[in-house]
């Protein structure tokens, strides 16, 4: 009797500490775990967030007609609150038809060349980055979920690679930083682990709404490396491998960073 | 047509005291700043902000170059009575915008 009773209490000890273990595996860490108070109550403040100021405006270009088309994203897509939820959290992705990915702005650039017969974008551009706030800030709390296409995998390899190269003067990786060094300080700063969980970001420093694209130049700049143009297939590539590495946390949109 | 954000309460009672919080899309471009071209980018700023209750001005601040773009306002009224709070920005190369909001008073 008290030996079946000491198994199953066992049994549980067991199975309470291996659950316990599953809950503590997962350590990674979004940027906004390292920000103060201040920062992470205005990021949670919908009409403190100034990134929802761009929300607000791409919410208002979505119903708006562009191109030669004279159509909307609206006309094709319906509410974007239905038709845009998830969506963020697959991108990068390869596009039908295609045979490289494109990130979400690159897919809106194609939108508004094939459908709305409207001249691309160029990179940065408000319009650009507000449409790609109100798409993406659909997902919000939603876990990143890459999608299962094995087309991608060459690319996410490649984006994995550059990760870990040295490069510029300073020859850092970009592991060395965030994989060796992620919580340390850098300057005062926490250094980040890097998971792109809340791109396109309002980021103080730049006192306006950036593209992950920028943030990764802003980052070689640092190690002083040469960024690449902006049309780059690398930008792509190190996304698809960032978004890979952040599978299952949350999306943030529109995140602020300091 | 700007984009403005704006958190205040729908309802308050007789003499309490409210916060209201305003944000604006504005780039308050410093005029400090060299450009590309290297000459300087004009200044472009929202110069004053008013709020008026009922039309009574309420709270009123003047903004200067040192001001971050997208500027976020926050203050303190007493609510004496239902009406309406107007916010007004008002700046450089003609900018002008106005919001509305209606706080009923029990």
């Amino acid at each position: 009797m008290s030996r079946r009773l000491l198994i199953v209490g066992l049994a549980l000890v067991f199975g309470a500490s291996y659950a316990v273990a599953q809950v503590g595996a997962d350590k990674r860490r979004s940027g906004y775990q390292d920000m103060g108070d201040a920062l992470q109550k205005m990021q949670d403040d919908d009409t403190a967030n100034p990134g929802m100021l761009f929300v607000q405006l791409g919410g208002q270009l979505w119903s708006k007609r562009a191109g030669a088309a004279e159509k909307s994203c609206a006309d094709c897509h319906g509410a974007a609150a239905a038709s845009m939820k998830g969506v963020a959290t697959r991108y990068p992705a390869i596009p039908q038809g295609g045979d490289r990915p494109v990130d979400l702005e690159g897919r809106i650039n194609l939108c508004r060349i094939e459908h709305q017969k409207a001249e691309s974008l160029p990179a940065e551009n408000r319009d650009l980055l507000a449409l790609a706030v109100y798409v993406a800030h659909q997902s919000r709390d939603l876990p990143i979920a890459p999608p299962y296409d094995h087309r991608l995998d060459a690319f996410r390899e490649e984006g994995a690679a550059i990760y870990r190269r040295r490069q510029g003067q300073l020859n850092l990786s970009c592991a060395i930083c965030h994989d060796d060094n992620a919580g340390r300080k850098l300057a005062g700063v926490t250094i980040p682990e890097a998971h792109p969980t809340g791109y396109p970001i309002y980021r103080l420093e730049w006192q306006g709404l950036g593209s992950l694209k920028r943030r990764l130049r802003n980052c070689l700049v640092g190690i002083r490396a040469e960024a690449w143009p902006l049309d780059a297939p690398e930008y792509t590539a190190l996304e698809l491998y960032l978004m890979e590495r952040a599978k299952g946390l949350k999306l943030e949109t529109p995140a602020v960073r300091p | 047509m700007s984009n403005i954000l704006v958190n205040a309460p729908k309802t308050a009672k007789r003499g309490e005291i409210v916060e209201i919080k305003a944000l604006i899309m504005h780039p308050m471009e410093t005029g400090f700043r060299p450009g590309p071209n290297g000459r300087i980018i004009p200044r472009n700023i929202i110069e004053r902000f008013t709020a008026t209750w009922n039309g009574a001005e309420i709270f009123a601040m003047d903004l200067s170059p040192a001001i971050a773009a997208n500027p976020f306002v926050s203050f303190f009224a007493r609510a004496n009575e239902s009406g309406a709070v107007v916010l007004r920005w008002t700046g450089d190369e003609g900018f002008a915008a106005e919001h509305r909001v209606d706080i009923a008073v029990e």
